[in-house]
């Protein structure tokens, strides 16, 4: 790449051909406000030029440039901040806002909203533009995500989120001019598409258009009830990444603190889905090596990710029998709290009320399908704790870090890598290993299986057996697998496949990352760290599974667990 | 037909088929040689959707039938050809070698044709063509004023050939400009030719063709795409459906010239599918052409391949805007994406892809068979050729026109277009389909380009013109035009759709009486940063309507505001109708209203209760006297 030398705002740059202005302006710390632009996972960039706001004027061009995806020609002379170009991005600001509800005060994204932002930051203080304003129907029908397309913008980035990173293509613009609207096709319902509910097009939505469904009333209910034993668990992923809901930006997990939050909000105990993932290993782990010396279906794919089961009971019915039977850790952690541990401490189950807090939108549907026999009650959001947090007045900050409740919270450093992809993998590998060979593992670190990347792959040698193991990430990346496989190209015996890009810590229902994908890399980072610092690393030397298989369930794979920890898979037909 | 194997058959074929022609191309010998006697003679009878529509067919069946009858099957053909352009006249029949241009025919006249014409050798002189001016009939098309100023090149073979039979499009020379550039030239040579004609793109930018073929040509790809943009979607602009079912094969001979310029295999043709003539004309002569070997593989005996696909679009107007085009074809929503990359580096399937429009392409042949320096003899410094008009709205002579770049609107609207309906004033004229803008009359003697239309605040777009007389209301026709690109609007970019939205809202206020002077400040500065800010042609023009407007006719728009007032009597809440002194109390108003607000005695003035009115007009066109008026 040659190097053109351009000037913005009277300060002349080189930079690589090909740059966009946006980028090449801020490579000179010039910052020009964008609304639709947006760096999406695997470096594919939104940028469809749509909402106008990131004009800047070009020295003999006639109109004005969208910055964001007009190239840098040698010799170009930009301004990005003359009385032209700032009077028009005002005005597209302004002619947004003519068609958007003004009920920012009670909207789910209040203080979140780029577009509330933009507005502010361009000091606009008064309608300047009056009109008819879009009113379309809400779609409340899915438990996972709720559209309200008054407040749909039109940036695309859903459609693009949903289309060329998962590939699962539900939201499309259908309708022309005033009346465009991102819909799945034929205006269905979400929850009649084949929707995976995997939230990435909540993630990436700038305003209150595409929200989770908000559970946190229920929570509170809950906990207010004098006669419900209300439990939690949280999801490895969250505690990577509520910090930053407290302006916490260390890539430092905040586990400590956030179960002394939910201590503080009332819960009677506070649980770690870490502790199921444990259990998810033992199930799991058993299954695949009964399925490679049984002669069972290989590749045994992973399937504690709803999004992903949801996107093979679309796409694939002719691969039900792919996946692992093991029900996901939410789940399990379900069943053995209102199974075993209501019966342990002498409580029924109807009084019992499991909540769940996860980085995932998809875990809200998972946990009310019908053979999940309601034993999660309530899903929440890691973005749902925070506000739960702030709404109750704790000061997280200055918390204790507190510990788990035993026994539903003892884990080990295995668990805590499901919340981010290779995890589950790693996990797996650790326990098989041993049980396979019979031998201890000395350096439980499986670093090349590591990484953000969408497809990984590598050979691991169990003693005299060679494991193919592949990973994917993202739905698009996942579909390029199932292919493979289907295309009988893949010769792979274990599979892990993580719906959202870079594993649960980019779930749909975390923090809002904003396109940075460096704080993917810190959750991560957290993630492994907590690992690192786990006494005990390999899921089946933790005692509290030990003892549960003890005391309840025997053995792996036995019948009592296949009856509640295992499920099973159904066609879903598109319609 | 056999497979035409190389360029000296094409060559063969076109003496042979060229010799059949003559006859329609008399010399005036020849003509008067004919009178009063019966010999061999053509009729030609136009197929263009309009006079198709006026019963043309029915008409070429009766001459068929009342032919056989006198026994004249040996000695007279029956033909169809394509538009005549002077579709106010129409059905067309033409009858050669007596080069006799009869207008206004009915089935009902095809007897007289036969027994007058075609057995006496006589005209019928009530179905010639009487000239307004001298109120004399005039035989002889040439003769017209509607044709006189004309230079038909793009429409060369409209209402010439028939464009069923490419024998005869042979005849008329053609392919034989893609015989010359497969045997004789290479494709930089053509490539300069067509830079050197100084052909621009006919369908709205103006871009220069040649340089067009130039960038899809040095890209380097393993597959390039010519796509032929028959999208016509301006209201009122008919000159592409017209060339597609008058002359198909120039338009399928331009895209394989195109093609071997740029080193294309295989073109399309996106047209919209409310075009059925012309699709059907299209598909005869692509199995045709196919069938002598002029498309598909070793055209011509060379090694050059080129096929052509039809697509259809939905109808959608943005769709004429090259990026969506290529989206609709490859499946996707019909909208604009940002350009760069223009189609010539990234088009159809991420290939390179050249765009032309169809009045562009059936420039081509012709340039190459006649040169360059033939073409850019004809036009302006900056717009060489000719361009076609359509001509609509109150104007005498509806129609389609082909005249030299440069000719003045006065031109155009007065000499060939007759001038003004029933004698009234001519206020604005607008071109450039729903986003052009709308001219005065101090601008009709303008020579008219790409570059003084755009000057004065209009410009060039596919060719419709759009003539407005004192009965306009300049500020209803901008929320007219406006009401048009609302609703083609693809709705991505914000400025447009809401930008355009929020000045049609604004405009209606305007005209209801609701308009306020802030509503004419934003009307001027939202506008502009539409304008500055839309991301494709179609938002980019939206605003074009309002501001011309705006600029030219700034008291109707002051009227509206401070006066609350109408000028032309158009704005129905603006509008209030008023019986004066001339009323000889004849009571048909009173008669005709349909909310039984006027009373009055007979023989008495009338007098209409303001306050039960609704602004019908039904009085006002029913008054023997004019006694009604709008004020």
């Amino acid at each position: 790449m040659s190097l053109v030398t351009v000037t913005i705002n009277d300060k002349k740059l080189q930079v690589e051909e090909g740059t966009s202005i946006l980028e090449a302006a801020k490579s000179a710390n010039i910052y020009i406000p964008t609304l639709c632009h947006m760096n999406l996972h695997g470096g594919v960039e939104h940028n469809p030029g749509s909402c106008r706001v990131c004009v800047v004027e070009i020295e003999g061009r006639k109109n004005l440039a969208p910055s964001c995806n007009t190239m840098v020609a040698e010799g170009m002379v930009i301004n990005t901040n003359s009385i032209r170009a700032i009077t028009s991005r005002r005005t597209v600001v302004e002619l947004l806002l003519s068609d958007h509800p003004q009920d920012c005060l009670l909207c789910e994204k209040n203080m979140h909203c780029e577009l509330q932002a933009l507005a502010a930051d361009m000091g606009i203080r008064e309608m300047k533009y009056k009109g008819e304003m879009s009113t379309f129907p809400k779609d409340f029908s899915s438990a996972s995500i709720e559209r309200n397309l008054d407040k749909c913008i039109l940036c695309r980035r859903c459609v693009t989120a949903c289309g060329k990173i998962q590939t699962v293509s539900v939201l499309s613009a259908v309708n022309r001019g005033f009346h465009t609207i991102i819909s799945p096709a034929f205006g269905l319902p979400m929850v009649d598409t084949n929707c995976t509910f995997c939230g990435q097009c909540v993630s990436v939505c700038p305003t209150g258009a595409l929200t989770q469904v908000n559970n946190t009333t229920k929570v509170w209910e809950a906990l207010n009830h004098k006669d419900k034993f209300v439990i939690v668990q949280t999801a490895p992923a969250v505690r990577a990444a509520l910090g930053e809901c407290f302006g916490d930006t260390s890539g430092k997990a905040v586990t400590g603190k956030m179960v002394a939050a939910l201590r503080a909000m009332g819960f009677d105990k506070v649980f770690d889905t870490d502790f199921a993932a444990d259990l998810t290993i033992m199930e799991e782990a058993a299954e695949l090596i009964d399925r490679m010396n049984n002669g069972g279906r290989l590749p045994m794919l992973t399937s504690c990710c709803p999004a992903w089961i949801n996107y093979f009971e679309h796409e694939f019915k002719d691969m039900l029998d792919v996946p692992s039977s093991c029900k996901s850790p939410q789940q399990m952690f379900g069943a053995i709290a209102k199974n075993y541990y209501a019966k342990k401490m002498n409580l029924n189950p109807e009084n019992m009320v499991v909540v769940s807090v996860m980085p995932c939108l998809a875990k809200k549907y998972e946990a009310s399908r019908e053979e999940m026999k309601n034993d999660v009650d309530i899903v929440i959001s890691t973005r749902e704790l925070a506000k739960m947090i702030k709404e109750a007045g704790i000061s997280f900050h200055s918390l204790p870090n507190e510990e788990f409740d035993s026994f539903l919270g003892e884990s080990t450093g295995a668990s805590v890598l499901f919340g981010v992809t290779g995890g589950v993998m790693e996990a797996a590998l650790r326990t098989a290993y041993e049980w396979i060979t019979g031998e201890g593992l000395e350096n439980v670190e499986f670093s090349m299986i590591r990484g953000l990347d969408g497809i990984r792959e590598a050979t691991v040698q169990i003693k005299d057996r060679e494991v193919k193991a592949a990973i994917a990430n993202g739905l698009g990346n996942a579909r390029i697998l199932l292919n493979k496989i289907r295309n009988g190209e893949a010769d792979y015996q274990i599979i892990e496949i993580m719906a959202c890009p870079g594993g649960c810590i980019n779930g749909g229902g975390q923090p809002y990352l904003r396109g940075d994908y460096e704080v993917l890399k810190r959750r991560a980072g957290a993630l492994y760290e907590e690992d690192q610092n786990k006494p005990i690393r390999k899921s089946h030397e933790n005692p509290a599974i030990i003892k549960l298989y003890e005391e309840f369930l025997d053995k792996p794979n036995s019948e009592i667990a296949h009856h509640l920890l295992h499920t099973q898979y159904f066609y879903k037909e598109i319609s | 037909m056999n497979r035409i194997n190389s360029y000296e058959e094409l060559q063969k074929i076109n003496q042979e088929n060229s010799e059949k022609l003559k006859m329609r191309t008399p010399s005036h010998e020849e003509e008067l040689a004919v009178e009063n006697k019966r010999c061999q003679r053509i009729i030609t009878v136009c197929g263009g959707t309009g006079c198709q529509s006026s019963d043309s067919t029915k008409i070429m069946d009766c001459l068929k039938q009342e032919i056989e009858k006198e026994g004249l099957s040996d000695e007279v053909t029956v033909s169809i050809t394509g538009c005549f352009g002077f579709c106010e006249k129409g059905p067309i029949v033409k009858i050669n070698p007596d080069n006799t241009f009869y207008v206004h025919v009915t089935p009902a006249d095809a007897r007289e044709i036969v027994t007058e014409h075609l057995l006496n050798g006589r005209a019928v002189r009530r179905l010639l063509y009487e000239e307004p001016a001298v109120k004399q009939a005039v035989r002889r098309q040439d003769e017209m004023c509607f044709y006189k100023k004309q230079n038909r090149i793009a429409l060369r073979n409209c209402g010439f050939i028939n464009p069923e039979d490419i024998t005869e499009f042979i005849g008329a020379k053609g392919y034989l400009a893609l015989g010359k550039v497969l045997t004789t030239m290479s494709p930089d040579d053509v490539i300069k030719v067509i830079t050197d004609s100084g052909l621009r793109g006919r369908g709205g930018g103006g871009y220069p063709t040649g340089k067009k073929w130039y960038f899809a040509k040095i890209k380097e790809a393993d597959q390039k795409y010519i796509i032929c943009n028959a999208d016509e979607g301006d209201p009122g602009a008919f000159m592409d459906r017209s060339i597609l079912e008058g002359d198909p094969n120039s338009v399928l001979e331009a895209m394989a010239i195109a093609g071997y310029s740029i080193g294309a295999s295989k073109g399309y043709i996106y047209i919209r599918a409310e075009y059925p003539l012309a699709v059907n004309r299209i598909m005869i002569a692509l199995n045709q052409a196919r069938e002598l070997g002029l498309l598909g593989n070793n055209i011509l005996g060379t090694d050059f391949h080129f096929d052509v696909e039809l697509k259809y679009g939905a109808g959608a107007f943005v769709c004429g805007e090259e990026t969506a085009l290529i989206h609709s074809i490859e499946g996707k929503r019909g909208e604009p994406t940002n350009k760069p990359p223009f189609p010539a580096e990234s088009g159809l399937w991420e290939k390179p892809t050249c765009v032309n429009n169809v009045e562009t392409l059936a420039n081509v042949p012709a340039i190459i068979l006649n040169g360059a320096d033939w073409y850019s003899s004809i036009g302006t410094a900056g717009s060489k050729g000719t361009k076609v008009f359509a001509l609509a709205g109150k104007i005498n002579n509806v129609g389609l026109v082909e005249v030299p770049m440069g000719t003045t609107l006065r031109e155009i609207i007065y000499d060939i277009g007759g001038g003004i309906k029933n004698g009234r004033k001519f206020k604005a004229v607008q071109t450039g389909g729903p986003s052009g803008g709308c001219i005065p009359a101090e601008n009709l003697d303008l020579p008219i380009d790409y570059e003084s239309l755009t000057a004065i605040g209009s410009m060039m777009g596919s060719g419709g013109m759009i003539v407005m007389d004192e009965d306009n209301c300049m500020v209803d026709i901008a929320k007219f035009y406006l009401e048009f690109t609302v609703e083609e609007s693809c709705g991505k970019c914000t400025p447009c759709r809401i930008g355009n939205k929020r000045l049609l809202e604004i405009l209606t206020r305007i005209t209801n009486g609701n308009g306020t002077e802030d509503d004419l400040k934003t009307l001027k500065e939202l506008g502009q940063i539409i304008k500055d800010t839309s991301l494709c042609g179609l938002g980019q023009t939206a605003p074009n309507p309002v501001l011309s407007t705006m600029k030219y006719f700034w008291n109707e728009y002051v009227a509206h505001v401070k006066e609350h007032r109408c000028p032309a009597g158009v704005c129905k809440t603006l509008v209030q109708f008023e019986i004066t002194d001339k009323c000889i109390g004849c009571t048909k108003c009173a008669k005709n209203c349909p909310v039984s607000c006027i009373s009055g005695d007979v023989k008495k003035k009338h007098l209409i209760h303001q306050d039960r009115c609704i602004k019908c007009g039904a009085c006002y066109s029913s008054c023997p006297v004019n006694a009604i008026i709008k004020v």
